[in-house]
């Protein structure tokens, strides 16, 4: 079959089984658009700017466990992607970026639309490749898809120049799937020894903890460690990459942990004997100060990553490898070891769980007056009944979701957890909605973040997107709003939202059904009305407490044992 | 570990690709390492590179550097020669002023040192010397009031003594 370079890139994708690319054309990819346009198993879904591409493709690769794939131009194309790429890159998201770049003979010129691609996305993705010869192209589409989805997943970028997709040179194509990438290694199975020692570890622990991440999200081991869990009757704790891959509604959940996460889950990793890390990366939102983080632990750490280990706090025992495998194994040899757990000190554990859990950290003052940021996650749990996919921008209202919306199942809590990327939250429903057309999709965001990627409201009524976007609308740039109160003496410098717009108005103007809620006793009806529309978008402007906290909190430098709960709640700290 | 920092010698075998250099350099400014040295050309097999790079980190830090840039999809294997036994050279390429008093010095030096004349003008000698770092500094050191007018070193090159060999793995 000869074809031609942009014809190789379609039908290399097809061959990948792509369902979607998520993209934005321009001068550079012009011969590529042209075969889309021809193609008719892909569906090209247009963007309004390239950095709601990277967001929806890397919602829907969250959603899904796909590799999401986004299509832009040279120049401004993709630099307008770097925020994107960064973000899935920080949250191993899979993600395939292909940039179009000028013609080889101008490149180096600086020719109009000419950035250098693959130097600027090098240090923000998992790998990147620049195609210089057309007999290339395809073995480099399957390299890209096997790096970006093997071993630890990340987004790779292919840049190509144009004049390798021309459409009047036609080479031979031939797609190879097994293909060999000599420097590229993944450690997927570990050693059973290793495994063996790690379960006799755990179950001689009095006071265990599970500490579970995205990694477990992305390993598909979601069953394996509500297995697990189940079978020794520990306690568990998810990061806020790893919500849902335990049911938070089961008893042993103990919630998030972390900056801000439940005095239950901190207080138990703070005084826990054993801590078993699974797919969870250590990071400094979740230990606070790391040399008082588990200080009385030891400490097993699964992860594919072997740069993973022993980064942030040394552990003692390390399993590398794929999650899903080697929590298949430990669940057999915790079996064979069941006998030997000491349950006696276990049911002394949970009894003194059970004390820190009647802080009931996370109750807050109930008004009539003002909406409550935590009441609307509240009702919008109660009214779609925890089954949604939610997406979230960044800040306070990120922190409320990942608090009160009980995820039971993995992959239906989708937001920016490592890099923080503001605007992140209404491209990402595209993508999830675009992969589970059926299914309620619903955005939480605040009046600042949404304006960073609002244009994509434009998107959703182009694809038809019954997306729900709740818009938590304090009038403030919220969570630099609580760290002005506490750390600023009150100074709030910029965090203020001057010139807000009117939602409602402008999601009409859009298209969409604009609705606004400033009541507390309509909340609840008004919610449920605003989900009940099957085939519109929704935009919900809820007006709520200006000056509503996130608690508990562990303010930086300290540990998980010095949280401030908030001023409701009961202060002082019990020391175990 | 310790956290002390102490000189490091890695070894970096890398496709010899384009920007494989600028990855590995990368890392280094990205994550906060500093490069002493590096020196980098192909290996008999012309598809793959080999680096030497020198740097100063305490033994925890060295731990995870390995971890990344073994991490990095272009490295094909990485080794730290530092605490095995390994040899290693440098070259230098120094031009000094040489005036007529100064000469019969000069070559002396260049004799002890087992270093050679390879340039002369009137008023120059370019010398070039291998050996360990230790033993360039120390020629340089010798030259006392000579007036340097260039000086070029490569760098650290080190390879492990006895028959082990870094190997491209799989």
């Amino acid at each position: 079959m000869k074809l031609s370079g942009s014809e190789i890139i379609i039908e290399s994708l097809k061959k990948e089984g792509v369902d979607y690319i998520f993209g934005y054309p321009g001068g550079a990819v012009l011969h590529i658009y042209d075969a889309l346009f021809a193609a008719k198993d892909i569906k090209h879904v247009l963007v309004r700017h390239e950095q709601g591409a990277t967001h929806a493709a890397d919602g829907y690769a969250r959603a899904c466990n796909k590799p999401g794939i986004v299509l832009v131009t040279s120049g401004p194309g993709i630099t307008n992607c770097v925020t994107g790429i960064a973000t899935a890159h920080m949250d191993s998201i899979p993600m395939i970026v292909i940039s179009g770049q000028v013609s080889r003979h101008y490149v180096g010129s600086d020719a109009f639309q000419e950035a250098d691609a693959t130097g600027i996305t090098r240090p923000i993705c998992k790998h990147n490749f620049l195609i210089n010869d057309r007999e290339s192209i395809a073995e480099t589409f399957r390299k890209a898809f096997i790096i970006a989805t093997t071993g630890r997943p990340g987004p790779v970028i292919i840049d190509i120049p144009k004049d390798l997709t021309d459409p009047n040179i036609k080479i031979n194509f031939e797609y190879k799937k097994n293909i060999k990438i000599r420097s590229y290694k993944v450690k997927t199975n570990e050693c059973e020894d290793k495994i063996h020692d790690a379960a006799k570890l755990i179950c001689s622990a009095k006071k265990p903890m599970i500490y579970s991440g995205g990694g477990v999200v992305l390993s598909k081991a979601s069953a394996e460690l509500t297995k697990l869990t189940k079978l020794l009757n520990f306690p568990i704790t998810n990061t806020l990459m790893g919500l849902g891959a335990y049911p938070s509604s089961d008893s042993q959940f103990l919630g998030m942990l972390g900056m801000h996460g439940t005095y239950e889950a901190n207080m138990a990793m703070h005084n826990c004997d054993v801590l078993l890390a699974v797919g969870a990366r250590f990071d400094d939102r979740v230990t606070g100060d790391t040399k008082q983080f588990c200080p009385k632990a030891k400490i097993i750490h699964i992860d594919i990553d072997p740069s993973s280990i022993s980064k942030i706090i040394e552990v003692d025992h390390s399993l590398i490898g794929d999650t899903k495998k080697i929590l298949k194994k430990l669940i057999s040899y915790t079996t064979n070891y069941k006998n030997n757990i000491d349950t006696v000190a276990i049911d002394k554990w949970w009894k003194k769980i059970n004390s820190w859990q009647k802080k009931k950290c996370l109750s807050y003052a109930k008004s009539n007056k003002v909406i409550k940021p935590q009441a609307v996650i509240e009702s919008l749990h109660k009214i779609s009944k925890g089954k949604s996919f939610v997406t979230s921008d960044v800040g306070q209202h990120q922190m409320w979701v990942a608090q009160y919306y009980k995820f039971d199942k993995p992959n239906r809590w989708i937001n920016s957890g490592g890099l923080g990327t503001m605007g992140f939250g209404l491209p990402a429903a595209i993508g999830a909605q675009l992969a589970f057309p059926k299914e309620q999709v619903i955005c939480v965001t605040g009046e600042a973040s949404i304006l960073m990627c609002i244009q994509e409201l434009s998107t959703c009524l182009q694809y038809g997107l019954p997306i729900k976007v709740i818009n938590l609308n304090n009038r403030y740039m919220g969570m630099v709003r609580q760290w002005q109160e506490f750390f600023y003496e009150g100074r709030y410098a910029m965090s203020y939202m001057d010139a807000i717009p009117d939602f409602a108005k402008l999601a009409e103007s859009f298209g969409h059904i604009g609705m606004v809620i400033d009541n507390p006793e309509n909340l609840e009806k008004d919610l449920t009305k605003a989900l009940s529309y099957k085939n519109r978008l929704v935009f919900v402007d809820v007006i709520t407490d200006q000056t509503e906290n996130v608690y508990p909190m562990i303010v930086n430098g300290k540990g998980h044992h010095e949280m401030h709960l908030a001023p409701s709640a009961n202060e002082d700290i019990e020391l175990a | 570990m310790t956290t002390i920092d102490k000189r490091h010698i890695i070894s970096i075998l890398v496709e010899n690709e384009f920007g494989s250099l600028s990855r590995i350099a990368g890392l280094f400014s990205a994550r906060g390492y500093n490069i002493h040295c590096l020196s980098v050309a192909p290996t008999s097999d012309d598809s793959i590179s080999r680096m030497t790079l020198v740097t100063y980190c305490s033994d925890a830090k060295s731990s995870q550097l390995m971890k990344q840039l073994d991490k990095l999809v272009d490295v094909i294997n990485v080794k730290d020669l530092t605490d095995e036994t390994h040899i290693e050279r440098e070259m230098l390429l120094l031009k000094v002023k040489s005036t007529l008093k100064q000469r019969d010095e000069l070559k002396r030096l260049t004799d002890i040192f087992r270093a050679r004349i390879i340039d002369v003008t009137d008023t120059t000698y370019t010398i070039e010397l291998t050996g360990p770092t230790e033993k360039i500094l120390a020629f340089i050191d010798s030259l006392g009031k000579i007036k340097i007018i260039e000086q070029v070193r490569s760098g650290a090159l080190g390879i492990s003594r006895g028959s082990e060999s870094l190997e491209i793995k799989k």
